[in-house]
């Protein structure tokens, strides 16, 4: 067995050994594990429509790399009889060829039409070409009901018969030499096409996007454990380093919960999205402030100047609640509609007295409401003090020029 | 005084043992734990041995998924309750759940008292809408494609006084808070809620329907 053949792909090569011109049918014959003598007479054969064997072998030849040289299997030369008797036969289709007048003006969507499949094939795993093999089989028996070597031989036989018979008949017919030309050889090409790679055409887009489906999730799989193991790992050390530090300890053990949650539950929020920016806001001040928020979004918006000064709004007001409330939970409601977007946000710490203009208070009402104001948005604070507090903000959105 | 209360009987589904202990440490002073189970064949069988009224139940189990255990206990004992109870908050395993018949969905995150107000809610035959779950309803009721005028049915469509509580419930009030802003009784609220779980589990809109047949990408 040549070394070039590894155990579990069979990747096509021309065989040093046993070739008799460039070890292109005898290449084929081991890949595909159809007689080789089957081949040869194959290409022989196809010579008959306007040369095309000929052309078919050559581009086999460029296109198929030789096999290693491996200094145990010497590189000989096949049966020379056999060379000199595919030789004469193919000499003898030329000349039959031009005897009836099969141009080459079928060879190009026939050397299009294999070169595809070939391409098909390459691209194909073990297992695919397996499946394809069988679907092939299947095929085939539906029509024949043989086993697969003699079934093609039989098909071949049978096309090359029938060309070669009408083409005689129709030779000695003056009359309809110009309607031979263009449709009896389509015909046959067509209908032998048809034969051989339909079911493996059918068989293919399936398989493919089977294959994409399956690498996708395999890729995803990948990705995401070595993300996992990645962060959990530096998390779970800088925890023991601090863990005389019950603060930061329980920083850390919320941070990398809210990440691990993020990458296993949720659909990835594109960058660019007020459901990423308000997320990251809520991040950030649960990084710094023992609290959790609880973030709610109903409906989703592409980030414009003006939602981006609503964001930042959104982490004032979040800030103060954390900062001032004394309640450990926040949330923050979003609702985006195409009028608008509303956001509020909520706790239920002491609240605060509107009229009382404590000096770290101020901060919320000016910068919020004046912030909101100057892009057309508003902003409302409902509190009283014991009772919680509610920020709203309001932002119409201006209909955009794109989607 | 009034005779007592018959305490609640729970049953815990959840394959990490130690949630199930946090679990049960929490609770038991105001119910009482009558079984546990890892996996859904496990949970199946306690579940049709205990008859419990409320069963608190993981959405990721060995075996499948919580909905499947919803589904074969609902076929013999259609009165049981369940309260699905999972560290997830993805929307596919919130909605699946919830259309297995699930009358409620928290995360673990919650808080022992309020856990337990939520298993005493779910048993009275109510329902228990976390914020989040309000969110996800909302969004997949007023967003997306509406169903097509000949099929569309009061299940598909949210009345504006429904959609009204669920913003409340999706603002983080809770039922009386909501019933205060919206000066209706607690009553009214809890019925629009439990209305609005009915449409969730019976309705055909596309958004709800399509998590029957797709999985997510990851295992």
């Amino acid at each position: 067995m040549p070394p070039s053949s590894a155990p579990t792909t069979r990747r096509l090569y021309r065989r040093r050994d046993g070739r008799l011109v460039a070890g292109v049918a005898s290449g084929l014959s081991e890949h595909l594990g159809i007689d080789v003598v089957l081949l040869r007479a194959g290409f022989v054969a196809t010579i008959l429509l306007g040369g095309f064997g000929v052309v078919l072998y050559a581009a086999f030849w460029v296109v198929v790399p030789q096999a290693a040289e491996d200094p145990e299997t010497p590189s000989t030369h096949g049966s020379r009889s056999q060379l000199i008797g595919f030789a004469a036969l193919g000499i003898g289709m030329l000349a039959l060829a031009q005897l009836i007048g099969f141009g080459p003006g079928l060879l190009w969507p026939a050397a299009a039409a294999v070169t595809g499949a070939a391409i098909l094939w390459r691209q194909a795993d073990d297992s695919q070409r397996v499946r394809w093999r069988s679907g092939a089989v299947r095929g085939t028996r539906l029509i024949t009901g043989a086993p697969r070597a003699h079934t093609l031989l039989r098909i071949c036989l049978g096309l090359l018969l029938v060309t070669i018979g009408l083409g005689s008949f129709l030779a000695t017919h003056e009359a309809v030499h110009q309607a031979r030309r263009a449709t009896l050889p389509v015909l046959i090409v067509v209908l032998g096409l048809v034969l051989v790679v339909g079911p493996w055409m059918l068989q293919t887009f399936q398989q493919l996007s089977a294959e994409r489906t399956a690498r996708i999730r395999e890729h995803e799989r990948v990705e995401l454990a070595g993300q996992v193991h990645d962060s959990m790992l530096q998390t779970l050390t800088l925890i023991q380093r601090r863990a005389d530090n019950p603060d930061e300890v329980l920083r850390l053990v919320r941070r990398s919960e809210r990440e691990l949650r993020g990458w296993l539950y949720t659909a990835a929020a594109s960058q660019e999205s007020l459901r990423a920016a308000i997320l990251a806001v809520s991040a950030e001040v649960e990084d710094e402030y023992p609290v959790t928020v609880d973030v709610v979004m109903v409906g989703e918006s592409a980030v414009t100047p003006a939602v981006e000064a609503l964001v930042q709004a959104v982490r004032e007001a979040v800030l103060n609640a954390a900062k001032h409330s004394g309640d450990p939970k926040l949330s923050v409601y979003v609702e985006a509609s195409g009028e608008e977007i509303a956001v509020f946000v909520r706790d239920r710490g002491k609240g605060f007295s509107l009229d009382a203009v404590a000096e770290d208070r101020y901060g919320v009402r000016e910068s919020v409401v004046a912030r909101m104001r100057r892009h057309g948005g508003d902003a409302e604070i409902r509190t009283a003090a014991g009772s919680g507090t509610e920020v709203r903000l309001t932002l119409p959105k201006v209909p955009a020029n794109d989607s | 005084m009034t005779s007592p209360q018959p305490r609640t009987r729970v049953v815990l589904v959840d394959d990490h043992s130690l949630v199930r202990a946090g679990v049960r440490a929490e609770l038991s002073s105001r119910l009482d734990i009558v079984g546990e189970a890892e996996d859904v064949s496990d949970a199946i069988t306690c579940i049709l041995r205990t008859t419990p009224d409320v069963v608190l139940l993981d959405v990721h189990l060995p075996g499948g998924t919580g909905d499947v255990v919803i589904r074969a206990v609902h076929a013999t004992a259609p009165e049981t309750r369940f309260l699905a109870l999972s560290v997830s908050d993805a929307e596919d395993d919130v909605i699946r759940v919830i259309r297995a018949g699930a009358r409620g969905y928290v995360t673990k995150t919650i808080g022992g008292d309020e856990l337990a107000d939520a298993i005493d809610r779910v048993s009275a035959g109510d329902a228990v809408f976390s914020p989040r779950l309000a969110g996800f309803v909302l969004d997949a009721f007023t967003g997306g494609t509406p169903p097509e005028p000949e099929r569309e049915s009061d299940l598909d469509v949210l009345t504006p006084r429904e959609r009204e509580v669920l913003r409340m419930i999706a603002r983080g009030y809770t039922y009386r808070e909501t019933a205060a802003e919206l000066f209706v009784s607690i009553k009214t609220v809890e019925t629009h809620v439990s209305s609005v779980l009915r449409k969730l589990q019976l309705s055909n809109r596309r958004e709800l329907t399509r998590w029957a047949s797709e999985r997510r990408l990851l295992p």
